[in-house]
């Protein structure tokens, strides 16, 4: 039997839009080695709770969703990471934070957990206080003569997020590239437990400050579907309006750092001004220049400011003036020749880590949860997804320009059509599961939760960018050490989000 | 002379617009005197009238980060008061750091404070380098810069404004002139 097959066929526990299927441990070791001949089901997540393992998986062939869950026996279950090596990512966090150990994992090594932290296992039943400090990070080893190892970070020349990377290399050459996270580790998950979604949603909204709306969508949107609870229409559309608009900054954002990685002022200069206008925009409508806890499980937390469209409309027209510019700037040498045949990901590479965003729609991995599956007001402005296959850093260059028209022609239709009426309902305090996602500038963003009388149980949120370090790390062999910025650049890479 | 008539039509934008960026607006007094005071009692040697700024990610969201990164934007246009960042804590006279101090980083934060040649400023920014903002209380997370750091600036915000940030960087521009 397949493996999307072997899910299909076990009971169902009672989760919103989609139930979760419980396989009992040896249906989940036969789904687990089935996996390798279904390359069209892809893993999205896997995370734990105290007793059991789940993970979201995603049947292309029938687009559509698929939860799976099995129960850890003896502190142990089998792991998925043989037959989808994303996994493997997701397993060390499942060990660090619950103890629950992935039996046949390709990686066992420590992930978030350092040997920093006052206890071992802080998500498990029975944390262990008194722990022996665990071993340093370890790096694969490497064997070969006139190797040189580069250590880079935690701490970055430029504003950027903390992270580690060893690269080893020839001279000039790369011959491997390692990362390793976790160091902004917060605890987040842990402080989420036993709140309500409403004091929840803070800390949704703090996973990854640049995806802040797009968490927030996906995570009211998780509570919404556990409480079958229908936000109202006008706050919907809001929540596409700031989702839109955190998208264009995201790109411009982005655009900017490969400017500057090339050495071109140009292009950051002229994506600042239009950032810093967004945000303004952002911050008059919305009352918040990130639109950080702007949207709230039960709808949007305040309506637009007045004249509040009109502002919004009015920087959207003068970013489609300034578009042209702005592509012009990149089509000229040097910078889109210079960013041609960088960092190349084939779009095998792409599907067998389900990649989102930009990154895996420049490999040709035509994902974009704002058209299926489909949520909010994105139904009703149906359009096709921005795709190319080349799947190198000038591919998803473009595809960022391509999705900041795509962006404003999207806003232009929301304000249009902006219907009236209240911005939010209250919420029972009931108990339920429920699944959200959105897209967000990086990539497809994935939050489920269930609430125990209206406070929540057990949460997790997947964020894009765990598919996305590994695949930077793949990109990097046989490279130039003088080309990594750029390719990072393009990538735009952030690392709360993964490190939760 | 043969000029393309749109790089002739950008000049004649150019010359005509005004500058995008913004006109400052007047130091803080109070908070700048209160900084001098401090460095006075400190006897802290004085750095020129420029500060090289190091951003250190000390377990950020990266909410902070865009607002920072706004500093350098036309609008706002940091260096036009002498500030700049650079790429090591070598050559920085401030640490700017963000995020509620991950236990994962108080060493890296503590090797990068130690690289930073005397005199030096540390400036906490956003709420959760104040105090931990809303992640307090977390199994992985200290509390702010300050309980590992001796820090001279906190800018409160989640995430502070570019505003907010750059009248805090100027006191201390002005605090550093005055003591």
């Amino acid at each position: 039997m397949s493996a999307s097959a072997l899910i299909r066929s076990a009971a169902t526990e009672p989760c919103r839009p989609w139930p979760r299927h419980m396989l009992a441990p040896s249906d989940w070791t036969e789904m687990a080695a089935a996996l390798a001949g279904e390359p069209t089901l892809a893993l999205l997540a896997l995370w734990a709770d105290t007793a059991h393992v789940h993970a979201i998986l995603y049947d292309e062939a029938a687009d559509e969703p698929l939860l799976a869950s099995t129960r850890v026996e003896a502190g142990r279950y089998t792991a998925l990471s043989p037959g989808r090596p994303l996994s493997a990512w997701f397993e060390c966090m499942v060990q660090d934070l619950w103890g629950h150990t992935a039996a046949d994992g390709i990686d066992q090594r420590p992930w978030l957990d350092h040997g920093h932290w006052p206890q071992t296992h802080p998500m498990a039943l029975r944390s262990d206080d008194l722990r022996a400090r665990s071993e340093p990070a370890e790096f694969l080893s490497v064997a070969g003569e006139d190797l040189d190892q580069i250590p880079l970070g935690p701490v970055h020349g430029d504003i950027e997020p903390a992270s580690h990377m060893r690269l080893t290399g020839v001279g000039e050459t790369i011959v491997r590239l390692e990362t390793r996270l976790g160091y902004t580790h917060k605890g987040t998950l842990a402080l989420m437990r036993g709140k309500s979604p409403r004091a929840a949603a803070r800390f949704a909204a703090r996973l990854s400050g640049e995806a802040t709306v797009a968490h927030a969508i996906a995570f009211a949107q998780a509570t919404e579907a556990a409480l079958e609870a229908e936000p109202p229409l006008r706050a919907v559309a809001l929540r596409a309006v700031m989702a839109e608009l955190e998208r264009i900054a995201g790109h411009l954002g982005a655009l900017a750092a490969i400017g500057e990685a090339a050495g071109i002022a140009a292009l950051p200069m002229l994506c600042g001004r239009q950032r810093e206008a967004v945000h303004r925009v952002a911050g008059l409508t919305f009352g918040h220049r990130l639109m950080m806890d702007c949207v709230v499980p039960g709808g949007v937390a305040a309506d637009l400011a007045p004249g509040g469209a009109g502002a919004v409309l009015r920087v959207v027209a003068e970013l489609a003036e300034r578009l042209p510019e702005l592509e012009r700037r990149y089509e000229r040498a040097p910078l889109a020749p210079r960013l041609s045949g960088l960092g190349v990901v084939s779009a095998a590479q792409v599907s067998s880590l389900a990649a989102g965003g930009v990154i895996g729609r420049a490999a040709g991995r035509a994902f974009d949860v704002r058209r299926s599956p489909g949520y909010g007001a994105y139904a009703s402005f149906a359009r096709p997804v921005p795709l190319l296959a080349v799947g190198d850093a000038d591919a998803r260059t473009r595809l960022r320009l391509a999705e900041i028209g795509d962006s404003i022609r999207l806003l232009r239709n929301l304000l249009d059509t902006l219907p009236p009426g209240a911005v939010s309902i209250p919420l029972s305090a009931d108990s339920g599961e429920g699944v959200g996602f959105a897209e967000s500038a990086r990539g497809d963003v994935w939050h489920w939760l269930r609430l125990d009388h209206g406070q929540i149980a057990s949460v997790f949120m997947r964020d894009p960018g765990w598919a996305h370090w590994p695949l930077f790390e793949a990109t990097a062999p046989s490279g130039q050490v003088a080309d990594l910025p750029l390719i990072q650049a393009s990538f735009d890479l952030a690392s709360s989000g993964v490190d939760l | 002379m043969n000029v393309p008539g749109n790089v002739l039509g950008q000049i004649v934008r150019t010359l005509r617009g005004r500058p995008a960026t913004e006109l400052p607006v007047p130091v803080d007094g109070e908070t700048a005197a209160s900084l001098a005071s401090r460095l006075e009692a400190t006897s802290r040697a004085r750095l020129g009238r420029s500060l090289a700024i190091q951003h250190i990610d000390a377990g950020s969201c990266g909410g902070c980060e865009i607002e920072i990164r706004a500093l350098t934007n036309v609008i706002y246009n940091l260096t036009q008061f002498g500030l700049v960042f650079v790429t090591s804590p070598r050559h920085a006279d401030v640490l700017l750091v963000t995020g509620p101090l991950t236990r994962n980083l108080v060493e890296a934060l503590e090797q990068a404070w130690t690289a930073t040649p005397d005199p030096k400023f540390v400036v906490a920014v956003g709420d959760c380098a104040v105090d931990g903002g809303v992640f307090k209380g977390s199994y992985a997370v200290g509390g702010g810069i300050g309980t590992t750091l001796p820090v001279d600036l906190l800018i409160s915000g989640c995430p502070p404004t570019p505003e907010r940030i750059l009248a805090g960087l100027r006191a201390l521009l002005e605090a550093n002139a005055r003591s």
